[in-house]
């Protein structure tokens, strides 16, 4: 084997790996990213109703019905618009209504099906998209609801 | 007092750091033998100096010293003495110093252990090293500085988060840093070969120890991380992509690439070029991650206090450092030479495979980080690239890194012969392909990947046995004299094994538990019961219980045999309030079996009375940890190899023989 022949190998392998990859990255990222929408958003942008996204606001206040099935009901608000959101599965536990929240999903019917709610470190934490978010659509943030997060996790 | 003698020491170590970054390199350069030599004093008292400002910030944090502000933020005086102790890297400015403590320490075991390198190899690795204590001195004493005081001092502290008062947490951070920080040593290493302008196979053997190092104690933290968010977090995952985790995994699989293509350096004089960069690689994404977690550009679990200008600061020194090492890379890659040949089908051409897949995978990995953050910054829309993407894009990469891993110790150098390899494994390929039809015909439900990945896991695995059985020819000679030869067998060689026996481990839990999860919620009231993974799980009630600093609401759940109706366990999952900041946590319910994990987690009451109860079934979840411990332990066992460490008493003793010749 000649020093030229195995350059190439390993330029060829390289490459076809590559390039493998990045099919599989292209393909990937069409199929699994997910958009961040406030409720405005999900009106302005018309979202499909087949699509996943992530939902953030705040949890409006005196709206989480709890029930008496698995089920947990609340509405998330960016003050100008409302999504209604049914989740089942329990609720991080930071939620707090008038609190910031991110929720996963499909939306269906008009109602948000969230299976996964993020839960944060902190209860004055506002996650970042939420606040950046409701501070473009102009609304003023509580003292509360500050974007804050003293003492979190050693990583 | 403490804290200001602490504050001192800090400033001194710094002072150090910059005599140790001009003058070794400098005497390097001119010849100078006393000015190289500035560097070994210069790097342990650097790392005494540290390790007091540490001690200083723990005494603080022992005797609740709230006139410290860091010490006021994050604790609290009834807390448990183990969370007073490590609280101290709980938070952001401790574990900066936690960190710079790890680095400095690096450095002053490079300088101690290193006596066997060449004066001008060790001043410009020494000096190198000191440019990166250097930078994240100044980091901490001017952006995170945690020595600073608060007057008056306040009563109480604000206590820690309660979900980090926990064991596994507590050393998750310094094992976690010293992965991350011993990486730099290799860098260093890297750019004292560049400054060189030269690198030799002595030059992959004298990086290796500190790789390997650096690289067990990262999978280590990651595990625990791992191990922590599983029982802690109630989420009932163990990885959750989440851009943190990633922060902390691409170092990892750059790290392990880099551990093997040392291999082909040392042993062959190949791959000279592609291991010094991907050298700097790792240590760059381990700064890359330092910026990710503490800049606050994500927004994660871990994310620190939100400060742009420490963001903007480690901004800085990645793009010094980075950017540095590679412009040198790229002036002197020319001045490399060329390394040994080999032919595709051999063992260097394993490890070449083994090498493509990590580094791709790590990139594919990277984009799926970065991606977001750059579009967002870019076009304004926000979005997230969650697991399926990383499932997508990761797992098809590791399937054929997988399908060849037992192939490569089997192959010769230079040229090898695949047919002969895989004969010499064929039983283990059996096996492998029973455990596919096992798990087929058992399971016959969830993916048709899972199958597969567990016949991968069980081929590694039996493969790693093989492989040491083949080589002391057990079957071929008398067991006795087999026996002999596999304890004969340089070190290295079992921690191969052993560390190859724990990925295919791993990779078996995996498999069990992605493929094979069982979840279900349940509004549950009080002496309902539920029919769950062979279990007939009753209900109790919640009862009120009370930790040290913390009071909780347990819910009782009597576990039984689903066939014999004997009662196996009680689980008492719980939600607990700590009392320094009424923050709520939530702890799950777990009972390990040999077959996986039954984890139970309370949820709030609901409005007739019943509580959200969640459950799942974790098959084989274990084995994720385990195998990550035992790769641990498989990489001391290499780190054990006297191989690894040859030079260094024979050049000590060609010393002690001129002193004495010179007495």
């Amino acid at each position: 084997m000649t020093r030229k022949k195995m350059r190439a190998t390993l330029i060829g392998g390289g490459v076809v790996v590559l390039s493998l990859a990045t099919l599989l990255v292209l393909f990937a990222m069409r199929d699994s990213i997910v958009f961040f929408y406030t409720p405005s958003d999900i009106t302005e942008k018309s979202v499909k109703g087949d699509q996943r996204f992530r939902l953030g606001g705040l949890v409006a206040d005196g709206s989480v019905e709890r029930g008496t099935d698995a089920n947990v009901r609340f509405v998330v608000t960016d003050t100008i618009k409302t999504v209604p959101v049914i989740y089942k599965g329990i609720l991080p536990d930071l939620f707090r209504e008038g609190q910031g929240v991110v929720a996963e999903g499909r939306l269906r019917d008009g109602v948000f099906r969230a299976d996964s709610v993020l839960a944060k470190h902190d209860e004055n934490y506002m996650p970042p998209e939420v606040a950046k978010s409701l501070k473009e659509k102009g609304v003023k943030l509580g003292p509360g609801a500050t974007h804050k997060n003293p003492g979190a996790a050693g990583s | 007092m403490i804290t200001e003698i602490g504050h001192f020491a800090l400033v001194l170590a710094l002072a150090l750091a910059l005599v140790q970054m001009v003058l070794p390199v400098l005497g390097a350069r001119r010849g100078d033998v006393a000015m190289m030599q500035v560097g070994e004093p210069a790097a342990v008292a650097q790392f005494a100096m540290v390790s007091v400002a540490f001690a200083a910030l723990t005494y603080a944090y022992v005797v609740s010293d709230f006139s410290v502000k860091n010490v006021f933020e994050n604790s609290h005086s009834a807390k448990p003495m183990i969370y007073k102790v490590t609280g101290v890297w709980g938070n952001h400015e401790g574990s900066m110093l936690l960190w710079l403590l790890m680095l400095t320490g690096f450095g002053a075991a490079v300088a101690v252990f290193g006596r066997a390198l060449p004066d001008r190899m060790r001043a410009n690795v020494l000096g190198v090293q000191a440019s990166i204590a250097v930078a994240f001195g100044l980091f901490i004493i001017l952006t995170s500085n945690p020595f600073l005081r608060l007057t008056p001092a306040p009563f109480d502290g604000q206590g820690l988060n309660p979900i980090l008062q926990d064991p596994a947490l507590a050393i998750h951070p310094p094992f976690l840093y010293a992965g991350y920080v011993g990486f730099s040593v290799a860098f260093s290493f890297a750019v004292a070969a560049l400054i060189e302008g030269q690198t030799t196979a002595a030059w992959a053997r004298w990086v290796r120890p500190w790789t390997l190092a650096a690289w067990m104690c990262l999978t280590v933290g990651i595990a625990l991380g791992s191990w922590w968010a599983y029982y802690e977090l109630g989420w009932g995952g163990w990885w959750f992509w989440d851009p943190v985790e990633n922060a902390s995994f691409m170092p990892w699989l750059a790290g392990t690439a880099l551990l093997h293509s040392a291999i082909v350096m040392e042993k062959r004089e190949a791959l000279k070029v592609w291991t010094i960069l991907l050298a700097i690689l790792t240590f760059s994404l381990s700064l890359l991650g330092a910026f990710l977690v503490r800049s606050g550009v994500l927004s994660s679990v871990h994310a620190f206090a939100v400060d742009p200008e420490r963001g903007v600061f480690i901004l800085a020194i990645m793009v010094v450092f980075v950017g540095g090492s590679l412009a040198l890379f790229a002036a002197r890659m020319g001045a490399l030479r060329q390394g040994g040949l080999f032919a595709p089908i051999s063992r260097e051409g394993s490890l070449v495979v083994n090498n493509v897949l990590l580094t791709t995978s790590c990139a594919t990995v990277l984009i799926g980080t970065l991606y977001p953050l750059v579009l967002e910054s870019l076009s304004g829309t926000k979005f997230s690239v969650g697991p399926p993407y990383f499932n997508a894009t990761f797992v098809p990469l590791m399937i054929p890194l997988l399908m060849a891993l037992p192939l490569g110790p089997a192959l010769a150098w230079k040229r090898g012969d695949l047919a002969a390899a895989m004969q010499r494994l064929l039983a283990s390929m059996i096996l492998g392909l029973i455990a596919i039809v096992a798990a087929f015909a058992v399971l016959y439900r969830g993916p048709w990947l899972a199958p597969f990945a567990m016949g991968l896991g069980v081929w590694v695995m039996a493969a790693a046995v093989q492989e040491l059985l083949v080589r002391s020819r057990f079957g071929e000679i008398g067991w006795r004299a087999a026996w002999a030869r596999l304890k004969g067998m340089p070190s290295s060689a079992h921690g191969t094994a052993i560390a190859h026996f724990g990925v295919g481990l791993m990779v078996v839990g995996i498999a069990g538990v992605s493929g094979y999860k069982l979840e279900d919620t349940r509004a549950m009231t009080a002496k309902s019961s539920v029919s769950f993974a062979g279990y007939d799980i009753t209900f109790e009630g919640v009862a009120p219980a009370k930790g040290p600093n913390y009071t909780e609401r347990q819910g009782v759940f009597r576990v039984r045999d689903a066939a014999g109706g004997r009662v196996v366990t009680t689980l008492r999952p719980s939600q607990r309030v700590y009392r320094a900041s009424r923050q709520t946590t939530t702890e799950a319910g777990i009972m390990a079996t040999a077959l996986g994990d039954l984890y139970l987690v309370l949820g709030e009451a609901k409005d007739n009375g019943s509580y959200t109860v969640k459950l799942y079934f974790h098959p084989l979840v274990r084995f994720i940890w385990i195998g990550a411990f035992i790769m641990f332990v498989g990489g001391l066992l290499s780190l054990s190899d006297r191989r690894l460490r040859i030079g260094a008493p024979r050049r000590a003793r060609r010393r002690e023989e001129k002193d004495a010749a010179v007495a």
